[in-house]
């Protein structure tokens, strides 16, 4: 990172200014030049600090109420492989591969879907379930039924 | 400049046909439009408008409305929490049902949770814990364990695949 990153950082923590000219309001509020605004939020983008500049809507709001965590039992030796093929689908917004907690739980590859409704957020996992084939041997969907807290990025001092 | 959809009879009389109104055809267009990037140049709301055949003025509003209203819940840099320098990990308990509201209250009392849901499972809460170091995150889910007398089960990322999710609004 950059010194002007965490100052960058800090600055668009709620958002990007909605005035015609926003990188040169960030740099008037840092204290740098347009250009050097212009030049971290690239560099950021190119290192994958920042996954993108854009909007993220409420998924609620677009009328997506059934968001299901699916997760997967895949073998070990094929659950990269077949993670990078989940990530690639449209309806699949994160794709992990984490630990089993056995024998509570035997998953192992996590996929978040979003349907309108539960039968199409089904629907989309037997679309998964078709991908992993005979390599998945156990799958569950597990749907939010609260939100219980849902804080935005801290930041790390 | 007022934006022509507030004057709307229905944002006053009901909520949800509110939002039904707001989300008009041009909205639907800035969101997908938008959600796989903005340009970063010097009048970037004016070239992005140029694609939507808006005027850098509308979109501006239209973009605060959407906030304001709460159809967009962010615009800007998205930043990656696992490249800033800090650990989060996914965690899940199997929380008796009498005590799910009182351990939601002992879980999210602690700063470093960041989100937390409840999902229809044996495990019931969902929470991601995150801080400055994996110590930090290690130390919180085991101040949970021994608040709660529960098991924190941990879910640590081994590896993220990488995904292009836009939702059609």
């Amino acid at each position: 990172m950059d010194a002007l990153d965490p100052l960058l950082i800090k600055a668009t923590q709620a958002g990007l200014p909605l005035t015609p000219t926003p990188y040169a309001t960030l740099a008037e509020q840092i204290g740098c030049t347009e250009a050097e605004v212009m030049a971290r939020l690239t560099a950021m983008l190119d290192a994958g600090i920042i996954r993108r500049i854009g909007v993220v809507p409420n998924h609620y709001r677009l009328g997506y109420t059934a968001n299901g965590m699916t997760v997967w039992d895949v073998a070990d030796d094929r659950v990269d492989e077949l993670g990078n093929a989940v990530g690639q689908l449209p309806f699949v917004s994160h794709c992990y591969r984490r630990p089993r907690a056995l024998p509570d739980w035997p998953y192992n590859l996590f996929a978040m879907v979003h349907g309108h409704t539960r039968a199409e957020a089904l629907a989309q996992a037997d679309i998964i379930a078709n991908l992993l084939g005979q390599a998945c041997r156990a799958r569950d969907i597990l749907y939010s039924t609260r939100i219980l807290k849902k804080t935005g990025l801290r930041l790390v001092d | 400049m007022r934006c022509p959809l507030r004057g709307t009879p229905f944002r006053r009389r009901d909520p949800d046909s509110r939002l039904n109104t707001v989300l008009q055809e041009i909205d639907r267009r800035i969101i997908n439009q938008l959600q796989s990037g903005f340009p970063l140049c010097e009048r970037p709301y004016e070239s992005a408008a140029k694609a939507l055949n808006l005027d850098e003025s509308d979109l501006i509003n239209r973009i605060g409305l959407l906030l304001e209203n709460g159809t967009l819940t962010r615009f800007g840099p998205l930043y990656n929490a696992d490249r800033m320098g800090g650990a989060n990990v996914l965690a899940a308990m199997t929380v008796p049902l009498e005590r799910f509201d009182a351990v939601a209250e002992q879980v999210n009392a602690h700063p470093e949770i960041a989100h937390n849901y409840a999902r229809d499972h044996a495990l019931n809460m969902w929470f991601v814990a995150a801080a400055p170091t994996p110590e930090a995150v290690e130390h919180t889910f085991c101040r949970i364990e021994a608040e709660t007398g529960l098991t924190v089960h941990r879910f640590p990322k081994e590896r993220e695949f990488f995904v292009e999710l836009k939702l059609t609004a």
